[in-house]
């Protein structure tokens, strides 16, 4: 019986690490600004973009670097030019700003890229095949939670115990007042999209390597099953997005396994709404009696 | 005021009128150049290209008109697909090739019967594509042979029991897929059936369904999009059974998600570019110096020379339809549509002749294999329904 599902709980703790790395960046965004970045999905997207020119003329050791560094100034750049202009606007207008670049950055990848399919580059460590019991799969499966875990509990540390953490916590419960308070917002609104851009530049490292076909709109589908991960964890709560994506990836592939796999994204959802109905803050929300 | 301008937007309005009037005939090519099915519409439009490039005028009534290619991208999706086919119409099209996939072509199909222009399938296998619209005629063998040819095959290869895999929503797996579930069944073999979604990337939990259930051959007619995917988790999980699929995985994705794994590979196709037949050796040497003369087309047929079945197609087609012109001698879709059924024509992937329901008829399927070692496709075989 182990023997049989091995195969299907890798492969789903693999891939809910892999939603998990593009929830954080839901989550953190969300924690901070309450906006939902829509252009999320497609910032990773295009790393898996930057990775696929990048090995074309430099190394794999360089190239992985550069990826981060260019998704990281993509999302930087995103933040400063569609939404920091309407940070007095409406909450609904950034939203559909929002939704705008999203559009923007697909159409863009559509562009250059003429559209077809690319083949994600081999990376030699990650894509080594290895055997677990009855189960063969690639490294990156074991290494994907691994990693995920560790960046996870590093942002937890980050978030609690530094100066920058501490701000971001200051915002996200009262921007006016941290504002009197002398913290510099844009910067700590900055800092945020640096580090989930950063994430997901990882998570489509780790992502990619399993599933090898980058087109413009791959991201559409890991973004919105990441963003449910994150609602159903509690949006604003880190481990709870992490524990909220590893639970999808696991129920994904174990809905494949009972024969039912044409139903697989269909339960993702229902059970969004299952959740939502019950506890409408996500497993770890805060009990919020907010102004929104 | 008021009169010059009026004047001057019935001048604007009538010029083209005559510049049209010059002689051109136009050739709508109904092709997808993005979208999952970007790789292979690339090389179809391709075929029609250098058929083009041999052939560019045609006459009709005694004149020499020339033939004007006006190429519209279906992007693989059939939403898409109507509103480029209502460009071509729009757009004065004598008779229109393609498309590339069954889906956009049934989609396209109502716009063109309505505007009572014809169009020829280059490569859309799926019988309904014919068989729904009077004004589609095809020029490459369907799905019920193909599937049929392949469930052979599979038990050739030893198979008892078939995983098959197809895309919810997509006309020309399914139906596909459907064709060879029957022939393997009437073979008195075992079917296990599942469907992925569109975006899907995560097809290890299939591949482990297929183990999991002792299946011991994997047909997936899928596009080359998630073909890919698919032979690279294949592979990383390790199977050795081999993995067979129809017509649209005969393309360069396959083979660079092929190259280098320990994975059998093979696919039905319409043309072999080894075919020692004069008229298809000729093209072939042809196309490649043509294709070598410039790099961009290089890159659209996917940064090699290898000659795809479905370049072969699209050069038929053209000169399908050039023939059909002659033969109505007009450039009026209706005289066109009018001479099809009547047209033959020997071309690079066999004599083609229509039956009643406007599809040529061909029985024979050129089995490849895609070679890891090498990244090149093998020819294993030709076969029949028959064997």
């Amino acid at each position: 019986m182990f023997d049989t599902l091995l195969p299907y709980l890798l492969a789903g703790i693999s891939v809910g690490g892999q939603y998990a790395m593009i929830a954080v960046g839901y989550t953190l965004v969300y924690g901070i600004l309450r906006l939902i970045n829509f252009a999320h999905g497609d910032i990773f997207t295009a790393a898996g973009f930057f990775m696929i020119y990048l090995t074309a003329s430099l190394p794999i050791g360089i190239s992985i670097p550069l990826v981060i560094l260019l998704t990281v100034v993509l999302g930087f750049v995103v933040e400063r030019v569609a939404y920091k202009p309407l940070r007095s606007a409406p909450r609904m207008s950034i939203m559909i700003s929002a939704i705008g670049v999203s559009y923007l950055l697909q159409n863009l990848m559509w562009y250059i890229t003429g559209g077809l399919a690319k083949q994600y580059p081999v990376l030699p460590f990650l894509s080594q095949t290895i055997r677990l019991g009855s189960a063969a799969t690639k490294l990156v499966t074991i290494v994907t939670p691994l990693l995920t875990i560790g960046l996870v509990v590093a942002l937890v540390m980050l978030i609690n115990h530094t100066k920058i953490g501490m701000a971001m916590r200051a915002v996200s419960v009262d921007f006016e007042t941290s504002q009197l308070m002398g913290i510099k917002i844009n910067s700590v609104i900055s800092v945020t999209f640096i580090i989930g851009s950063a994430m997901a530049a990882i998570g489509s490292v780790l992502y990619f390597t399993n599933y090898t076909a980058v087109t413009p709109t791959v991201g559409a589908m890991p973004g919105l099953k990441a963003f449910v991960a994150a609602v159903f964890g509690g949006i604003g709560s880190i481990p709870g997005a992490m524990i909220g994506a590893l639970i999808i990836g696991i129920c994904e592939n174990l809905i494949k396994a009972a024969g039912l796999t044409a139903f697989s994204d269909a339960f993702t959802f229902a059970l969004l709404i299952v959740v939502l109905l019950f506890r409408p803050t996500g497993l770890f929300g805060e009990k919020n009696t907010d102004k929104v | 005021m008021k009169k010059l301008l009026a004047l001057v937007l019935v001048v604007l309005m009538v010029v083209p009128a005559f510049a049209m009037a010059d002689n051109t005939i136009r050739i709508g090519v109904f092709e997808p150049s993005t979208g999952d099915n970007g790789a292979g519409g690339k090389q179809e439009i391709l075929g029609i290209e250098y058929a083009n490039s041999l052939a560019p005028t045609v006459t009709i009534g005694g004149q020499e008109y020339t033939v004007e290619l006006v190429i519209e991208d279906n992007q693989s999706l059939t939403d898409k697909a109507v509103s480029a086919a209502q460009s071509l119409v729009s757009k004065d099209v004598s008779v229109v090739l393609g498309s590339y996939g069954s889906g956009v072509s049934m989609a396209g199909g109502d716009v063109f019967a309505e505007a009572g222009v014809p169009a020829i399938g280059v490569s859309c296998t799926n019988p309904n594509v014919t068989l729904l619209c009077d004004y589609y005629w095809r020029i490459c063998f369907l799905d019920p042979f193909q599937g049929t040819v392949m469930a052979n095959y599979a038990k050739e290869l030893g198979a008892t029991k078939a995983y098959v895999l197809t895309m919810l929503g997509e006309d020309y797996g399914v139906g596909l897929g459907k064709y060879f579930v029957e022939a393997f069944k009437a073979l008195g073999l075992e079917v296990v059936e599942e469907n992925f979604t569109e975006g899907t990337s995560d097809f290890a939990a299939y591949i482990n369904n297929a183990v999991s259930n002792g299946c011991d051959v994997m047909f997936a007619p899928c596009a080359t999009t998630y073909a890919a995917l698919i032979i690279d988790q294949a592979a990383a999980q390790g199977i050795s059974f081999p993995i067979l699929a129809g017509d649209t995985w005969e393309n360069s994705a396959i083979l660079n998600a092929a190259k280098g794994k320990d994975i059998k590979v093979y696919c039905s196709t319409f043309f072999d570019e080894n075919d020692d037949a004069a008229a298809a050796a000729d093209f072939v040497s042809g196309f490649k110096a043509w294709l070598n003369a410039d790099s961009s087309k290089l890159t659209n047929n996917g940064g090699n020379d290898i000659v795809a079945a479905v370049s072969a197609l699209g050069f038929d087609a053209y000169n399908v339809a050039l023939a059909a012109i002659t033969a109505a001698d007009s450039a009026d879709p209706a005289a066109i549509a009018a001479a099809l059924p009547g047209v033959t024509y020997e071309g690079v992937t066999g004599a083609i002749a229509f039956d009643d329901v406007g599809d040529a008829k061909k029985d024979m399927a050129y089995i490849k294999f895609a070679n890891p070692e090498t990244g090149a496709f093998d020819f294993v075989k030709t076969q029949s329904v028959a064997q």
